[in-house]
């Protein structure tokens, strides 16, 4: 999962190198915290949050397939 | 890169077109870099040179695409074959595979989101904007006679009650299957509320007085 979201993230900015994501195991879901580099914020977001609600839902479809719940955040 | 092709000629032209004829590639799908110009020589006979030319294949937005696609089903353990067809600035993609439905998710909600973030992928940078599609197992097809259907019903249903119904929010193309399916019938208009995401379309009677005014 932290995979799938980390190539999602380098393919759509301008410094993959700088794409970060921690994985954070709770209870129930697995929290995956994605940092990207300030210039890049508005590619993995998009207008209206558009980016980051497909981001999440092709996150969510590889966590449905192996019966997890996963939760998505963009951090600055 | 790994797929360019030295070719040598008595011209730098010459050497160009063998390696297109080898690449099967037309002019403007390749860079070439010369790496040594020809020369006649003297009279053509003395201090002869050939041409050589370094010619190597452009990356094309399908390439792009694959590259994309190839990885995230890599990722999600999911074997998928694609088919890529690209005229006109746009790309078709048909994915096959034996776990589509979890590639279609629900109202094709992952297929969508698959789709915007592959076209996000393929038109990085600022080159001519190719339009890209992604359908799987006829999905796009039925779930738009799904909607086409789906228009009739409840056109009939605001006629029989006069009262206009609100559907669920939809994506601007489903939005419009809906419009344009309903666009002939004179006894009904219809338009859209709301903001994106959220934004909907409504079925109401056509007010005749207000068409009458127009």
């Amino acid at each position: 999962m932290k995979e799938l979201l980390e190539a999602i993230a380098k393919s759509l900015v301008d410094n993959p190198a700088e794409v970060s994501v921690n994985e954070v195991e709770g209870e129930q879901s697995i929290i995956l915290e994605l940092r990207v580099a300030q210039t890049d914020m508005g590619k993995v977001i998009g207008k209206q949050g558009r980016i980051a609600k497909a981001i999440r839902t092709v996150v969510k479809a590889a966590a449905t397939k192996e019966n997890k719940r996963v939760i998505v955040e963009i951090l600055q | 890169m790994e797929n360019s092709i030295e070719k040598t000629g008595k011209t730098v032209e010459e050497a160009i077109n063998e390696a297109l004829a080898e690449l099967n590639l037309e002019r403007d799908k390749v860079d070439v870099q010369v790496l040594e110009e020809g020369s006649k020589g003297l009279f053509g006979i003395i201090g002869t040179k050939v041409a050589r030319v370094l010619v190597t294949p452009k990356e094309t937005a399908e390439d792009r695409a694959r590259e994309f696609l190839n990885t995230i089903f890599e990722k999600m353990n999911l074997s998928v074959k694609m088919q890529f067809k690209e005229k006109n600035n746009s790309l078709n993609i048909l994915l096959e595979g034996d776990t589509m439905g979890i590639l279609i998710g629900r109202r094709g909600e992952t297929l969508d989101s698959l789709q915007y973030l592959t076209s996000l992928v393929v038109n990085k940078g600022d080159k001519e904007y190719i339009r890209v599609f992604i359908d799987t197992e006829n999905y796009r097809k039925k779930r738009e006679e799904t909607l086409v259907r789906l228009a009739k019903k409840l056109a009939d249903r605001v006629l029989k009650y006069r009262r206009s119904i609100t559907l669920e929010p939809m994506n601007p193309y489903e939005r419009r299957i809906i419009h344009s399916t309903l666009q002939h019938n004179s006894m009904i208009t219809t338009y859209s509320v709301g903001e994106e995401p959220n934004r909907k379309v409504v079925i109401a009677l056509n007010n005749r007085r207000k068409s009458n005014n127009f």
